[in-house]
């Protein structure tokens, strides 16, 4: 049963010009905030970029950073000097790696971009959809550059979306135009937001068309791909080179589907992964479940930049209902549903549940989900405890032990 | 005429290594167990040396084996690996048939694994990441006190009084000592209190449905652990024989069941 001969990871050929695209993104903004040539908006990752674009603003995702952090586990290194500005390890460590990358003046860019230092903002743009963490972050750049900060608080636990809800989100998403205004010097273009809702929208449907092919068995792509993949879609979208870039990455993925591609040679278990990636751990995971014939297809988190509500007539209206419809957003009883058809369309065999330490809002094994949908479903699941980016959270062993264990269990009862 | 075949199992735990011999019918001709160390394929050897010593067998009469536990990549005589998981679910299967809830609180992690009828396992859980109710905790908890660890078991025997150590965290309990300690509370209750404490952190795994076995170093050495959590679960607790083996008695039964597939 044990697997410990590495699987060949299948180089998905569209990565050239994914990492090409995204060192055009980090070159214009490292080129607006030398240069002055364009403003630079701050945006959380669900937040309201396609406003900002709008306004003409190069937009960056420090969330973005702190997956870059993440990755390349320079947060280890990070996290604690945040941690002795009194920012507590048990809070985001998106948060506690990006403000620790700050004060240490490091980052990943600089290696991968020849960036001194990510770009510095003009604007802050938050929205509270994902957790209150990110008001935070934003708040501490705030009072270290002293720019303005504007923000949505979004409603937590929602059901259906109603009027109430969205009265209260489009007042706030129109609340924000004069401040951005004042920042741009310019008066909001609604015939230029709805040009970047629709590229924004496009974006969306490419997105969803590149995890939906992995519906396919065998899958063309893994969850540990489409955590890369997604970049566009987070720091891109608005802008027409995502909707391109996804054209390019599913006609390749239909190519592999039509020739019998597996991104796992011989794809014999499919699993889906529930809360965040732990991020300085992906090749690793991804290896493991390849050796074990296993293909984690999809996933609740690349999922989540998914905006099919954009296409509204309204522009403020359709932000306010995109922001909202999200997994992330919504109550037990939406999130048991969306969980259930994930299973039923990718064909599930196990679910894997991580629980991040640091990231409560994208874990959602605390409330008795894997116990209620196992007795639903009948499926095997695993919960294993780790962290998005703080793998001082991690147990390397534990973990293994556990995700083998579930492989072990579907090969006993097949 | 063949010679006898016989199988090995070699679980390499956190603490302890352990390896079971047993026969073509499943019968446990040998065992051994030492401290893991820090050279697991070394102990694992040693192990296998003392259980064929005990067996009264040459090294050419094992011709399988399968290793579990943490260090289980590490045996390099292995044929197969398996999690302990699944090995303990076997293991006890083997002597408790029909389905159960296994509980067991090893060296550095307790699991819970519910097995149906037939032995398979239906689902399983193990502890959070800290050590908390494991045998480390006991070990901790047995320095604070200055205590042989092999004393515990007869001190928290001679009395029905139990402190209560609440926390999660194993430094925290130790500082709960401390308080008890502070206030002349009698050394055999906290250690009856610390057995009470690893029981409840079991018991905030999984409800504990049916039948309910027991196994690992901690209830081998400490037996009145299972006293307590029988109690605790109002019904009696099984608990196989040589429960510090289970796992490497399923690794054993999985290479006899390679074998002779």
């Amino acid at each position: 049963m044990s697997e410990d001969k590495k699987p060949v990871i299948k180089k998905i050929q569209s990565t050239g010009p994914m990492r090409a695209l995204m060192g055009e993104y980090f070159m214009e903004l490292d080129e607006a905030a030398k240069t002055g040539s364009a403003k630079v908006a701050w945006c959380t990752s669900v937040g309201p970029a396609e406003l900002l674009r709008a306004f003409g603003f190069l937009v960056y995702f420090p969330e973005n950073h702190g997956a870059l952090l993440g990755s390349s586990r320079l947060a280890s290194d990070l996290i604690p000097a945040a941690n002795a500005l009194g920012y507590s390890p048990d809070i985001c460590s998106y948060l506690t790696s990006d403000v620790g990358s700050y004060l240490k003046k490091q980052t990943p860019l600089s290696r991968a971009f020849g960036m001194e230092t990510v770009p510095k903002p003009d604007v802050l743009a938050y929205n509270t959809n994902q957790c209150r963490d990110v008001q935070d972050w934003f708040s501490f750049y705030q009072r270290e550059f002293d720019v303005p900060l504007v923000g949505v608080d979004t409603m937590r636990n929602v059901g259906d979306i109603t009027k109430d809800h969205l009265d209260g989100l489009v007042g706030q998403y129109k609340a924000l135009v004069p401040v951005l205004e004042e920042v741009t010097g310019t008066r909001l273009d609604l015939d230029r937001l709805r040009e970047v809702i629709r590229s924004s929208y496009q974006c969306t449907l490419g997105w969803k068309k590149v995890l939906r092919i992995a519906e396919q068995a065998p899958s063309p792509i893994t969850f540990f791909d489409g955590t890369i993949h997604m970049g566009p879609a987070v720091v891109l979208r608005g802008d027409d080179r995502a909707v391109a870039y996804y054209e390019t990455l599913s006609a390749e993925l239909e190519a592999r589907v039509a020739d019998g591609v597996a991104a796992v040679e011989d794809e014999k278990w499919r699993f889906y992964w529930d809360g965040m990636p732990v991020w300085g751990k992906l090749r690793d995971h991804a290896e493991f479940f390849g050796a074990r014939k296993a293909c984690v297809v999809a996933s609740t988190y690349c999922n989540s930049w998914i905006f099919e509500d954009l296409a509204h007539d309204d522009p403020f209206e359709g932000m306010a209902r995109a922001y909202t419809e999200l997994f992330i957003v919504r109550n037990e009883e939406f999130k048991e549903r969306y969980l259930t058809n994930m299973v039923r369309d990718y064909g599930i065999n196990g679910l894997v549940y991580h629980d991040s330490k640091t990231c409560p809002n994208n874990a959602n094994n605390r409330y008795g989900m894997p116990q209620r949908l196992a007795r639903k479903l009948g499926l095997p699941y695993v919960v294993f405890q780790g962290d998005l980016n703080d793998l001082r959270m991690y147990s390397e062993e534990q973990t293994r032990t556990q995700f083998e264990a579930l492989v072990e269990q579907l090969h006993e009862q097949a | 005429m063949t010679a006898p075949a016989y199988f090995c199992g070699v679980d390499v735990g956190a603490s302890a290594t352990k390896v079971v011999l047993v026969d073509a019918r499943g019968n446990a001709v040998g065992m051994a167990v030492n401290p893991s160390g820090v050279d697991y394929d070394q102990t694992a050897r040693q192990c296998l040396d003392q259980a064929l010593l005990e067996a009264d067998l040459q090294r050419e009469a094992v011709v399988r084996t399968v290793s579990t536990g943490y260090g289980r990549t590490n045996v390099s005589f292995a044929d197969d690996s398996l999690t302990e998981i699944h090995c303990h679910g076997v293991g006890c299967h083997h002597h408790i048939p029909g389905a159960l809830t296994l509980v067991d609180i090893g060296g550095q992690d307790n699991k819970v694994i519910r097995l149906d009828d037939h032995g398979r396992r239906v689902d399983f859980c193990m502890n959070r990441k800290c050590a908390a109710g494991t045998g480390a905790f006991i070990e901790e908890i047995a320095l604070r006190l200055d205590l042989d660890v092999g004393d515990m078991d007869g001190l928290a025997q001679s009395t029905d009084d139990a402190v209560r150590l609440s926390s999660f965290c194993t430094v925290f309990a130790k500082t709960e000592i401390l308080a008890h300690l502070r206030t002349g509370v009698a050394v055999a209750s906290i250690v009856r209190g610390t057995f009470e404490s690893v029981i409840t952190r079991v018991l905030e795994m999984d409800p504990l449905d049916g039948t309910v076995a027991l196994t690992g170093g901690v209830v081998a050495h400490n037996p009145t652990v299972a006293d307590i959590l029988s109690a605790r679960v109002g019904r009696t607790v099984e608990v196989p024989p040589h429960p510090q083996f289970t796992g490497a008695l399923g690794a054993a039964l999985v290479a006899l069941k390679q074998g002779s597939d």
